[in-house]
């Protein structure tokens, strides 16, 4: 070591990084493409020295060294700069020179992105891998006195509904009597959850919505897709596409004038209205999307100026309890569609969930329940609330199911569980247990962003740079230099591929249970566990 | 697969004709146990149309638990069948005491009060005792209601009614319903015996009803008086009934539309679709997901056989003016009514509710696509 080289306490070296640039000279082509697209400059082009020493074999002629100068890729070690592992280095790599590994230990960089005390934010996930619902198994196939079904062969109606739904009394009644019913949509109980034009990028909103337009139309599929905070494009608003679409409003308002100036000319309502009260992946935080993100496009739309970070209050701070919250808003945002569209709120996964539920049950508007558990995803947040804040959603859409079963209300209001739904790729599996645990339908974000996007994010801490806006596939990147690599069309494809993937495993799943008209809401009997405190705690059968 | 039959004829019959309806369909269910539903009954009973009778098994102590019991609520024994056990045991059919069958005089109090409120009770009396059985062991009690005999017992039906003496005069019936039961997933229990019956509505079903859990979570949560029970996934089939025609107020041709609602398309051409949806929608928790055939009786005395979605279940319906029988095969119609005109045998497909009304005059077949009748 040079007695004169600066040692601080956050020098760090490439070992006490979480992931390791591993280059290798010899097939390297010095193209230069892993240091021009790595999306965090964890890689320069670096010159390195070298001494070649050549021994001679006649005694008379002394041996000779050389120093020679060669060129190559460095990784830094700077906190600000340390690679996130999204291995895009390889993907352009022409000669598989240069890949990512993981550390072999716990990292020491986790120390030191603190810089200016500044705790670290990210986009992603919580960074567990595993889960509870990866558990569940589908154990009562009908056998002797009824055969099993066939997912290929018999009709089957995989429908939801959602919207606030009468006892049956109340609903013959005010049928006869041309009373108010509450506005309900039939929809696929498989949802594009909350994800906003700001967070995402244009190219990956477009194909969303372009592969949701094709389910619809071309395949009859109801399938929903929700906004998100920060509003449409104005083109959407006003065209038939509405009526696919799950309109996001939280605190922020953010989109909303431009939703309401295009009311006039709405040749369709949109399916739902959802209010946002919380997010799974870091409650009680608000919504954030940093000023990374919020270029001049982004910024028309939300009605704010260029380059400033748009949070969201956790709160809607014009009112003062959630009780008042969910009166005002949904009664308002009724009116606002001539009491037509469903209204919903959506909340983090809780203990304190109960309360909202008990509390939505006596206001007859609420059109449902959405619960993001503590796997849910999020463009940014605080490292901390994603890691270590939350509740996971089984036990909470669970208790909600049981509660609303109490009060004899369980087909009233309709429950939507999100939050991991799919997280280790069983994406079927883990949306059949939830409904057979009592959710109307699931969510999935993160999901349809691997799926339909290629997001390169785990559950190992890699990438999540989803909040500066530096997504390497350009999936939440409002940089047309990056976003311009997403493909709509094949955004759209992949969509649509994924969804019909899904309807057929959600049939393998519930044909040979015996199971074809209608959901299975509530089946738990089909579940079971190997986990003796899980069983107990669900309610379900303890397999082992 | 359990084998259902049932009968509807002006001229009073015996049970037996269903139980040798049952042996010739004998292949078809594995002799566990046997069930009988009988009403609108001729006899002695004819003269006593409204006085309530209680059927069930009891031990001697039960018997004389059960007579403290209603002495104490002010009924008196108006008439009884005296089902002597013979000295040889049934082998495979437990041992008994007493088979009770006994109508009951109302007491006075009661007189005075309005129908429902009298429903209620006899409801409320036949949970009790159940309730009360259930805790020693000593009663099994069926049904406590006007112009009704019920019978459940383990065994092969064709030995279970000779060793009871079906044949009996004093059991002749117009209306019949027999099962015999196959043993199915859930223990050996008699109230999980079919037929299943409250106020007056009865069904049985043979299949599994898969959206079971479910929909028992959401009769419990109706709070209604005698949704109650379920040791069988098909009782389920009897409460749907009771709550859409005594609690909904709806006819019976809803009923498919409750268990088996229609389809989108199918409802957007439908006559009397938009409160179809409307009913699909609040009954969503209702919806049976089989398969099942299901038959059912009115307290009107119409009969009835209903089937899944998927109609996976054989189910046929066929007779004469005066007398039609409901089987889940044909040759239980042929052992029963053989001089019926064959060609004139309906199955009831997915869509259809087969009906033979109180005047036993013909088969109404009333299909899903139909327009709802007006409210009656
Ligand atoms: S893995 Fe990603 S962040 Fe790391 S060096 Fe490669 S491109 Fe850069
Ligand atoms: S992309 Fe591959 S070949 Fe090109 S400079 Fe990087 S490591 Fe070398």
């Amino acid at each position: 070591m040079l007695p004169d080289r600066p040692i601080t306490p956050s020098t760090l070296s490439v070992k006490d990084l979480l992931w390791q640039v591993l280059w290798d000279k010899d097939k390297c082509t010095l193209c230069g493409r892993c240091t021009a697209v790595c999306p965090v400059n964890a890689i320069e082009l670096g010159v390195f020295r070298k001494r070649e020493f050549t021994a001679s074999l006649e005694p008379e002629r002394p041996s000779t060294n050389v120093y020679k100068v060669y060129h190559g890729i460095r990784q830094k070690t700077d906190p600000a700069y340390a690679c996130v592992g999204c291995a895009m280095c390889n993907q352009v790599c022409p000669n598989d020179a240069i890949i990512p590994i993981r550390s072999d230990e716990a990292d020491k960089l986790r120390f030191h992105i603190n810089r200016g005390g500044q705790p670290r934010s990210r986009g992603g996930r919580r960074n567990v891998p595993g889960g509870l619902l990866d558990q569940i198994k589908f154990i009562r196939i009908s056998m002797l006195t009824d055969p099993a079904l066939d997912a290929g062969r018999h009709e089957f109606e995989l429908r939801t509904l959602l919207g606030r739904m009468l006892p049956p009394e109340d609903n013959i009644r005010f049928y006869k009597e041309n009373g108010w019913i509450p506005p309900v949509r039939e929809i696929y109980p498989l949802i594009i959850g909350s994800m906003s034009f700001g967070a995402l990028s244009p190219n990956m909103w477009e194909g969303l919505q372009l592969g949701v337009a094709y389910l619809n139309e071309e395949l009859g599929m109801p399938v929903r897709m929700c906004t998100g905070e920060g509003g449409c494009p104005p083109r959407l608003l006003r065209s038939r596409f509405l009526k696919y679409t799950i309109l996001q409003i939280a605190s922020g308002y953010f989109g909303w004038d431009e939703i309401i100036h295009a009311l006039p000319d709405m040749q369709e309502d949109p399916c739902a209205v959802e209010i946002k009260y919380g997010q799974g992946a870091k409650p009680g935080d608000g919504g954030l999307l940093m000023w990374h993100k919020v270029n001049k496009l982004i910024a028309a739309i939300r009605g704010v100026p260029v380059g400033v970070s748009l949070p969201s209050p956790p709160t809607h701070q014009t009112k003062y309890s959630i009780e008042e919250a969910v009166a005002k808003m949904i009664q308002s945002m009724y009116m606002t569609w001539g009491f037509r569209v469903p209204v919903y709120p959506k909340i983090s996964g809780t203990s304190t969930a109960m309360a909202v539920l008990n509390n939505l049950t006596r206001n007859p508007y609420a059109a449902g329940l959405a619960i993001d558990g503590e796997d849910g995803g999020t463009g940014a947040a605080y490292n901390v609330s994603m890691n270590h804040m939350g509740h996971p959603i089984a036990t909470n859409i669970r208790d909600a199911y049981f509660n609303l079963a109490k009060l004899g209300k369980q087909n009233e209001i309709p429950l939507f569980a999100g939050g991991g739904v799919g997280k280790n790729g069983n994406l079927a599996a883990n949306a059949a247990a939830l409904i057979m645990l009592g959710a109307s339908g699931v969510q999935i974000g993160k999901y349809i962003m691997q799926a339909a996007a290629g997001c390169l994010g785990s559950e190992s801490d890699r990438c999540n740079i989803c909040n500066i806006g530096r997504c390497p596939k350009g999936i939440t990147s409002q940089d047309p230099r990056l976003y311009r690599r997403l493909d709509v069309d094949m955004v759209a494809e992949r969509v649509v591929d994924a969804f019909l993937a899904f309807d057929m495993e959600l049939k393998k799943i519930v044909a040979p249970l015996g199971r074809s008209t209608t959901l299975p809401i509530g089946m738990s009997d089909a579940l079971g566990i190997g986990d003796h405190h899980a069983a107990e705690r669900l309610g379900i059968k303890y397999v082992v | 697969m359990c084998r259902l039959f049932a009968i509807t004829s002006k001229t009073p019959l015996s049970p037996m004709i269903a139980m040798e309806a049952m042996d010739v369909m004998r292949e078809g269910h594995d002799g566990s146990g046997v069930g009988l539903f009988l009403r609108d009954l001729a006899g002695p009973f004819e003269e006593m149309k409204d006085a309530p009778i209680l059927s069930g098994i009891f031990t001697d102590a039960g018997i004389k638990r059960l007579d403290r019991y209603m002495m104490d609520l002010g009924f008196m024994t108006k008439y009884k069948i005296s089902i002597k056990v013979p000295k040889v045991k049934l082998p495979g059919t437990p041992k008994r005491d007493v088979y009770l069958i006994r109508a009951y005089e109302y007491p006075e109090e009661w007189e005075a009060l309005p129908k429902q409120e009298v429903d209620n009770r006899l409801v409320s009396i036949r949970l009790q005792l159940r309730a009360m059985g259930e805790e020693e062991q000593d009663m099994i009690v069926f049904s406590f209601w006007p112009d009704v005999i019920m019978i459940k017992e383990i065994g092969d039906p064709m030995q279970v009614a000779r060793h009871l003496n079906f044949g009996r005069q004093e059991l002749n019936a117009r209306v019949i319903m027999a099962q015999g039961r196959q043993n199915t997933n859930y223990a050996i229990n008699l109230y999980a015996c079919h037929p299943f019956f409250i106020q007056g509505y009865a069904t049985m079903t043979n299949g599994e009803n898969t959206a079971f859990v479910p929909i028992r979570e959401y009769l419990l949560s109706r709070q209604v008086l005698g949704y109650t029970g379920y040791q069988s996934d098909s009782e389920v089939f009897t409460h749907i009934l009771h709550y859409t025609i005594h609690h909904l107020g709806l006819g019976l041709e809803t009923y498919k539309h409750i268990i088996t609602p229609l389809q989108n398309e199918a409802l957007e051409k439908h006559p009397s679709g938009a409160f179809l949806k409307q009913l699909k929608h609040s009954c969503r928790q209702l919806t049976i997901d089989g398969p099942n055939c299901v038959i059912g009786c009115l307290p009107d005395h119409s009969l009835f056989m209903v089937q899944d979605r998927k109609k996976l279940r054989p189910g046929v319906v066929g007779g004469k003016p005066g007398c039609w029988a409901f089987s889940s095969e044909i040759c239980g119609l042929d052992a029963a009514i053989p001089d019926r005109d064959k060609s004139k045998d309906f199955q009831p497909m997915h869509l259809d509710t087969t009906i033979v009304g109180p005047d036993r005059q013909e088969i109404a077949i009333c299909s899903q696509t139909d327009p709802l009748p007006l409210p009656r």
